[in-house]
């Protein structure tokens, strides 16, 4: 293996709308899912069920499993007594059945084995459990959130601080202070989270298999080795197919653990898990909650003197998690003073996570609507405001962005969205019964690359290349724009590409998070297909081969590398209902160089909807006296429906970003959903007069007097 | 597995029989809410009687000493007494109230009868985990003091605050619909009006039927006041949710006057909710917003809601003045 300098990709296959190359399987239903693998898993499985706590802290007292063992088809009752032990316990989230403690609602506190998937679910419900309950607390609010973590994710500052604000603030000419919120709210990916694992024993070492619906799988093995007291190389875990996971599956989390022991317990008869819809409300992760007071200092033209976020949200006492939701906040606009801090109250609650654009996501919802609320205090169209606060340099490292095109993509989208006809008054446009209004917000979101990707590289018979690299296509198309970066990489069609994914026994890659995966996988790709033709020429012999990681470009050190974006939203609110409709929205983005404009689009209109219905209907509602989520289905949390979802459209800037990724490319899994909430709430101000600062926007926040 | 015995009768009255003989039987329609059940483990029968292949799927016209009506068998798929031509053309409010709920793959499933005694969607009844009055008699109300968005507004009790999810029950009541029962005894007839109840002390009980009693059917009379009229239903998404609130209405204008008005409201109570007092006070005037608004705060009279809720008070205000000044201008 050898780290390569890449050189930039001459592209033929990259920017073309190759059709999914695994669109057959998908469509006629032959894609296997983790919970659907039959072949390669031996023998029959055990179906397991988990038993979850129905108290928000205490230790469970006793477990008794009679009545469950005596049911037919249940073969064991597995509890903090009897579970396998774990050699390190310091991730608290998956290091579950170890004592009696619990630590949230909904924990893991017995698994039930059984011949069949019914038979273990009725055996959960019959697993009788006495508990010692503790006082707990479940709700984040302004006097709890007083907890600073070392750092906040993936690994930024807490907090941050330049110039004076407070002495800016009381200097400035325009003040806004607010407070904005965004709500609970859970990833709730289409394919429920699933793991099938067994044991066995090669060359007298243990070994564990596990075909498991993750967004990394080699993720999967870095975090279960050191508990579970294994060499990587005794694990292997794949994921041929996944049905999203927008980050909830990034991480394993408590339910592969459990798979993992229960598998321990059973002789080498494998073990299949389907974590149900309402399970995933207390197990898989969620966003947290946040409260962001902000406060924006400026001249009476707008330009920006001070910029102060400070965030409260909340982290699970199981386990922390610190959303960055200040992040964007230290590089979005140029303000001599700024201040961005976060707070956590640590709960006992089920534990958070990563959800798409963690931190861009709720931070851009509170910057964006108080621009908006910037812009109208100083008299001053909103994309005209974003002008007059355009830095030169990234206001947190001082170093040149890349490619900062903000305002390209606001001024492409005013063209196409008809901006210029808006008027500046709010509450001036109707149609029928309908106030009608519209606005913009701006996206952004960090390029990152990932560190430790190898792709390997092997010459066939007949002229074609096995491409390897052990990454997950999650369903957004990475099987496809891989190989066709492969097939460039190499001077090849695409159908001379043979990619192998989704396996520990592949060279190693990162998680399909953060927006990164195409540029880290395909960067080490793109190395190995180099190095590969340096070493071996155009005209290879079969079964020769080259794995390689990227190295750097030097010039990567020199700049600060985010893609940006600009939303636009035309909203309704019914006069006498106040029921809120989006008949237009549409994004415009600068992401360097599309990979395929197909998947692409459907990654920014999926976003721009995950967007837009976090705008209006998700949250998910904690019971505090509980501890739990009680809006658990997707009945009672609400994503956007078809009918909610009209004219979107995204489009992006022709351009390549070549000192980021041979490919010219900088990722775009998460932008479409950042500003976008914002966007549809500064419409709905537009439209109505009325600022709201919460999301979701319901209803009944305007019904105010319809008038006439 | 829970072992469950299914028995497919041969006649309403067999299935009927089938209830009498085991307290633990259920009837099975579409099963598109007790299938549900079943699996959150909320509701245990030992055996599902499955009613949905008997013959009680005719829609016909009737003329019997009552008057004119419809007569619809409990079996009746939503999807198709939504199209069906008389309902579209005299029931206005039934078709739009039907398209209104669900999904057309569930409207394709579920029946008429099954969704008349749909269960409500509060989510503490539907979580075994929790308390909740009508799942688990004396076990107390989560919802009273806890998520609040979707609770009753109107003769809600100690006991239960849940709403009925039912959007054709509201069209229905507002047409003073009856409902066809099969029980040991023989047939029956009750006013829908009398169908569901309130939940006082006892929130465990939806409805005023025996336990074995089988709805076979419902009748609806032909009235003039039905061809003007709607269903208008309030939600925070466009499809595919329960009502916030929803309003059923229906009016008969003579020289602009009201003759006839009828008002049901769902979303807001443990049944439908047929707004009387503010029909009552709406008959010979003209439909005006001020008018129709002083006659719906006589109805909610007696509203009492919690934080979370209240904004229903408004709602429903809002959307059945809205809702009449729209039929009054002749739409539909």
């Amino acid at each position: 293996m050898t780290a390569h300098r890449t050189r930039p990709l001459r592209v033929r296959s990259v920017g073309t709308a190759l059709g999914r190359v695994d669109g057959t399987e998908k469509v006629t239903g032959r894609a296997t899912y983790a919970a659907d693998h039959a072949d390669g898993v031996p023998g029959d499985v055990l179906h397991l069920w988990l038993v979850q706590s129905t108290i928000a802290k205490g230790r469970v007292v006793e477990v008794r499993p009679e009545h469950a063992l005596s049911h037919p088809g249940v073969v064991d009752v597995i509890d903090h007594t009897s579970a396998p032990r774990l050699v390190d316990t310091e991730n608290g989230e998956l290091a579950i059945l170890q004592d009696a403690a619990v630590g949230f609602r909904g924990q893991i506190i017995a698994l039930v084995l059984a011949e069949t998937a019914e038979a273990a679910r009725e055996g959960a419900a019959l697993v009788e459990v006495s508990y010692e309950a503790a006082a707990h607390e479940a709700e984040l609010r302004e006097d709890n959130a007083t907890y600073r973590p070392d750092s906040v994710n993936p690994d930024l500052e807490t907090d941050t601080f330049q110039g004076d604000v407070d002495a800016a603030l009381r200097e400035a000419d325009v003040v806004v202070e607010q407070t904005y919120r965004t709500a609970y709210e859970h990833n709730n990916p289409l394919e429920p989270h699933a793991t099938i694992a067994w044991w066995g024993e090669v060359d007298g070492r243990a070994t564990l298999s596990m075909f498991d619906s993750t967004q990394g799988v080699h993720g999967v093995v870095a975090s279960l080795v050191p508990m579970l007291g294994v060499e990587p190389d005794q694990i292997r875990v794949r994921a041929p197919y996944v049905g999203g996971g927008f980050g909830s599956k990034g991480e394993p989390h408590a339910h592969v653990m459990a798979a993992a022991l229960a598998a321990r317990t059973t002789n080498g008869r494998p073990v299949r898990l389907a974590v149900t819809r309402q399970q995933m409300f207390s197990l898989t992760g969620y966003r947290t909650a946040t409260i962001s007071r902000f406060r924006l200092g400026a001249r009476s033209d707008g330009t920006l003197t001070a910029i102060a976020h400070d965030v409260l949200e909340q982290s699970s006492v199981v386990r922390e998690f610190a959303e960055q939701t200040a992040s964007p906040t230290r590089m979005m606009y140029a303000a001599p003073n700024r201040r961005t801090t976060h707070r956590l109250a640590r709960l006992d609650v089920a534990v958070p996570s990563w959800m798409r654009a963690p931190g861009e996501m709720p931070g851009m919802f509170a910057h964006e609507v108080a621009m908006d609320e910037l812009a109208v205090a100083c008299g001053v169209d909103p994309i005209v405001l974003r002008e007059r606060n355009e830095p030169d340099l990234d206001p947190e490292t001082g170093k040149p962005f890349n490619n900062r095109r903000l305002l390209d993509c606001l001024h492409r989208g005013a063209e196409r969205f008809g901006w210029d006809a808006r008027p500046r008054e709010a509450r001036t446009q109707t149609d029928g019964d309908w106030w009608v209004g519209t606005g913009v917000a701006a996206a952004t979101y960090p390029a990152m690359k990932t560190p430790g990707n190898l792709a390997r590289v092997r010459s066939l018979e007949g002229g074609g290349y096995a491409v390897a690299i052990g990454c997950v296509d999650i369903g957004t198309g990475a099987r496809t724009v891989l190989t066709q970066i492969a097939a460039d990489a190499l001077g090849v069609e695409a159908d001379a590409v043979d990619l192998s994914i989704a396996d520990t026994r592949l060279p190693s890659a990162s998680v399909a998070g953060g927006s990164s995966g195409t540029s880290s996988w395909g960067s080490a790709i793109v190395a190995a297909a180099q190095l590969f033709r340096d070493d071996h020429g155009a005209s290879p012999d079969p079964g020769v081969e080259t794995t390689a990681s990227a190295e750097d470009d030097p010039a990567a050190e020199s700049h600060a590398f985010h893609s940006f974006g600009a939303v636009f939203a035309e909203t309704r609110v019914h006069r006498w209902t106040g029921e809120i409709r989006v008949p237009r929205l549409l994004g415009v983005y600068s992401v360097g160089r599309v990979i395929n404009p197909v998947t692409a689009r459907s990654q920014f209109l999926g976003g721009l909807v995950m967007g837009l219905s976090a705008g209006l209907f998700e949250e998910s509602y904690r019971d505090s006296r509980f501890g739990h989520v009680v809006t658990q289905d997707l009945a009672s949390y609400h994503v956007a429906s078809h009918a909610d979802v009209l004219d979107v459209d995204a489009e992006w800037l022709e351009e390549a970003d070549e000192i980021f990724t041979p490919m010219g490319s900088r990722g775009v899994g998460e932008i479409g959903i950042v500003g976008t909430a914002a966007a549809v709430a500064n419409a709905t101000y537009h439209a109505t007069g009325i600022r709201r600062r919460s999301i979701p926007l319901t209803p009944d926040q305007f019904l105010d007097d319809p008038g006439t | 597995m829970r072992a469950l015995d299914y028995l497919r009768p041969e006649s309403p009255a067999a299935a009927v029989a089938a209830l009498v003989s085991n307290p633990n039987a259920k009837y099975l329609g579409g099963g598109t809410n007790l299938v549900d059940h079943l699996k959150l483990g909320i509701v245990s029968p030992d055996e599902l009687v499955d009613i949905s292949r008997l013959p009680l799927d005719d829609i016909q016209e009737y003329d019997d000493g009552g008057g004119p009506g419809l007569r619809v068998g409990a079996n009746v798929r939503n999807s198709d007494l939504a199209a069906h031509p008389v309902v579209r053309s005299s029931f206005p409010l039934v078709a739009r109230a039907l398209l209104s709920g669900a999904s057309g793959q569930i409207r394709n499933q579920a029946t008429t009868a099954g969704n008349l005694l749909q269960r409500t969607r509060c989510v503490y009844f539907q979580d075994a985990t929790t308390p909740c009055n009508k799942r688990v008699p004396g076990s107390g109300c989560s919802a009273r003091e806890g998520y609040g968005r979707y609770n009753a507004i109107l003769g809600a009790s100690d006991a239960c605050v849940a709403t009925h999810p039912s959007d054709l029950a509201v069209a229905l009541a507002a047409l003073d619909a009856t409902v066809v029962l099969l029980g040991p005894d023989g047939e029956r007839r009750l006013p829908l009006a009398e169908l569901h109840r309130l939940p006082g002390d006892l929130p465990n009980l939806d409805t005023t039927l025996g336990r074995s009693e089988l709805i076979t059917g419902i009748e609806i009379p032909f009235s003039p006041v039905a061809a003007l009229s709607t269903y208008r239903k309030v939600r925070d998404r466009a499809s595919y949710a329960f009502a916030l609130v929803s309003v059923a209405a229906a009016v008969h204008l003579e020289h602009g006057a009201v003759r006839d008005v009828r008002i049901a409201w769902g979303g807001v109570a443990h049944k439908p909710w047929r707004a009387e007092r503010a029909e009552r006070a709406l008959v010979g005037q003209q439909l005006e917003p001020d008018v129709i608004g002083a006659a719906v705060e006589e109805e909610l009279e007696n509203a009492a809601s919690g934080d979370e809720n209240a904004y229903k008070v408004t709602l429903v205000r809002n959307t059945t003045v809205h809702t009449l000044l729209q039929l009054a201008e002749g739409h539909r």
